[in-house]
């Protein structure tokens, strides 16, 4: 790790740990995005297999407050390994609530008040989530489904090194690594999520938006996870940005084959990079398609709502904003 | 005619790090115009020096060189003459959150510009408040006055800050990216409502996004900005549909859009319909 590596992609493919021999051509190919798009979410090289890897059925949280709200109504779906399940809704639908809910983040006043959370364990075991506690719950988190926050551009502590946040990690859940040990892994996480190692020693507020995302990425990959779930990544970043991020992580999945429960109000960018998008409103899942059935044949009402509100980039709806207000004008 | 003119503005900050000091150009010879009834759209990067655009308009920046011209008068920097130029330039910012304050009612909010620029007495305050209200679709305006703004969604406050820069009858409006705090559902509708305004009022608009997809329909030519330089502007569509800079083709390709998508283009051909316009679809609020 001493010597400079020119390209992040030559150490992805020198690393043990990926299954993938067509990774470092992946990576290569980065910048054209039609390419990776859809290398990554079809065709027979995709993770994407119809073994599940959680099972959400009748999931209802409720915050107890007075009167109570129904935040999330019967949630159902199934996520399989490495598919990537967008969840589409606008604020306060109950989006945040439920990714919160499936790995009991959940705070008091809210409470799961029916259904259950399998986990299927790489091993083979199925792990009831909403069943855990104290030591097997903290063991559970992290390890198995890690998470990245919204706002994650500002979860990294700002009085800590990124060095000690990522060590963290490791001697909360990975007592028995040395020192050592500790900091060759953080700097190999560093790398695969394309920021320069060397920068392992910088403070939260010396680094860009985009690397503070890459670094808390690289610590929800820090205990290879079997589900990630991304409370909107990218809302607070530009659009290039943006789409290098979403191009790290299509790209990372490719690599490590972890299921992405990705969650935005951004349906244009949902419909790139999901298998799969649950559109929710008001605290239930109104339409769980694929993301080519959502786009092609919207079913309830909202999705087309939610559809009809992106203006198009090229399309031929040039005129609509313009014919919106005569029209308002003449009223 | 109202014309704002920005004749190469450079603005340079400079940065102090320990004892060492070094200087960051924000605006590098920017040019331009806003005329009553257009709408220039500045889009750009993070960092690429589009709200140091705005700052400079609305003085609360000045540019280290070059001027700012209002009816081919140099702008009024202090006193009367400051209050004078506040009068036709005005600004929406980002935030509806932190750009309302929490104590003050939306009565206070409107209220205070009206006051502050003569265009109420105390009589008059609360039927003009109502108005600008009315205007801005919130009805009924009577109870809105009275309400906080912890107590409207996002995007009724943007339409409080949009009633709140209208106030003191402005000639040009500034409007630093009015929606993207938005709820993707509202943010149409809050866009529809300043194109309105902007064709009743005759206003010089300047839009400032990262959105491209919004300048395209929204203006009627677009600044594309790069590390505090313009390295595209022209008519809209031209520099959507026909992007002449490396930076331009960078930023369309990197903006979310299935319409070009090779997956769902793909999926259109083996399904054998053409690519849906949902917009076509869309129920007017």
């Amino acid at each position: 790790m001493s010597t400079p590596t020119p390209d992040p992609a030559s150490a992805a493919a020198a690393d043990p740990a990926q299954h993938h021999p067509s990774a470092a051509d992946l990576a290569a190919s980065a910048a054209n995005r039609e390419l990776v798009d859809i290398e990554h979410l079809r065709g027979d090289d995709s993770p994407l297999s119809q073994e599940p890897v959680l099972t959400v059925s009748d999931l209802s949280i409720e915050y107890q407050v007075d009167p109570p709200v129904r935040a999330v109504r019967s949630a159902s779906f199934q996520l399989r390994r490495g598919e990537v399940l967008g969840l589409a809704g606008e604020s306060g639908c109950g989006k945040t609530t439920l990714a919160y809910g499936l790995n009991q983040l959940h705070r008091p006043p809210a409470r799961i008040v029916e259904g259950s959370v399998t986990f299927h364990g790489q091993d083979g075991h199925d792990v009831d989530v909403l069943g855990l506690h104290g030591a097997d719950l903290r063991a559970f988190h992290w390890s198995r489904i890690a998470m990245v926050f919204q706002g994650a551009m500002n979860s990294l502590n700002p009085v800590i090194s990124v060095r000690a946040q990522l060590d963290d990690v490791f001697t909360t859940h990975r007592p028995e690594m040395s020192k050592a040990e500790r900091l060759s892994r953080s700097r190999e996480l560093l790398d695969l999520v394309g920021v320069d190692p060397d920068r392992i020693g910088a403070f939260a507020h010396e680094l860009s938006g985009g690397m503070r995302q890459r670094v808390m990425i690289a610590m929800a990959l820090a205990l290879d996870p079997e589900l990630m779930i991304m409370d909107e990544p990218t809302t607070a970043l530009d659009v290039v940005v943006q789409r290098e991020i979403l191009q790290e992580i299509l790209r990372l999945r490719h690599e490590l084959g972890f299921a992405v429960i990705f969650i935005t109000h951004d349906l244009p960018m949902l419909l790139e990079i999901s298998d799969r998008i649950a559109v929710m409103r008001a605290g239930q899942i109104v339409e769980l398609e694929t993301a080519e059935e959502l786009y092609f044949a919207p079913k309830h009402p909202y999705t087309r709502k939610l559809l009809g509100s992106f203006p198009s980039l090229t399309g031929d709806a040039g005129d609509f904003i313009r014919a919106g207000y005569s029209d308002e004008e003449t009223r | 005619m109202t014309t704002l003119t920005a004749q190469n503005i450079h603005k340079t900050y400079t940065l102090r790090n320990g004892l060492r000091f070094s200087k960051l150009q924000a605006v590098k010879d920017v040019s331009f115009e806003l005329t009553a009834g257009r709408t220039v759209a500045l889009v750009g990067q993070s960092g690429s020096g589009k709200s140091t655009i705005a700052k400079l308009l609305m003085q609360l920046e000045h540019p280290t060189s070059g001027q700012l011209l209002l009816d081919g008068r140099p702008i009024g920097r202090r006193g009367a003459a400051l209050t004078a130029y506040r009068d036709d330039v005005q600004m929406v910012f980002q935030d509806p959150f932190a750009s309302l304050n929490p104590f003050h009612s939306i009565g206070h909010h409107l209220r205070r510009p009206l006051l502050l620029h003569g265009k109420a007495t105390a009589k008059t305050v609360d039927a003009r408040a109502a108005e600008l209200l009315e205007r801005v679709n919130l009805s009924p305006a009577a109870s809105f006055l009275e309400r906080r703004p912890h107590e409207l969604s996002g995007g009724q406050r943007q339409r409080v800050a949009i009633a709140r820069a209208l106030a003191p009858g402005p000639k040009v409006l500034v409007a630093d990216e009015p929606v993207s705090m938005l709820d993707v559902s509202v943010r149409l509708g809050v866009l529809n409502l300043l194109a309105r305004l902007q064709r009743e009022e005759q206003l010089a608009m300047l839009y400032i996004t990262h959105d491209l997809a919004t300048a395209r329909h929204f203006s009627d030519e677009i600044l594309v900005m790069y590390k505090g330089e313009v390295v595209e502007r022209g008519a809209a569509d031209d520099v959507i549909l026909n992007p002449q800079a490396e930076f331009t083709r960078t930023l369309l390709k990197a903006a979310p859009e299935p319409g070009t998508n090779q997956r769902f283009l793909a999926e259109a051909r083996r399904r054998g319909v053409p690519m849906p316009d949902h917009l076509a679809h869309r129920e007017d609020q």
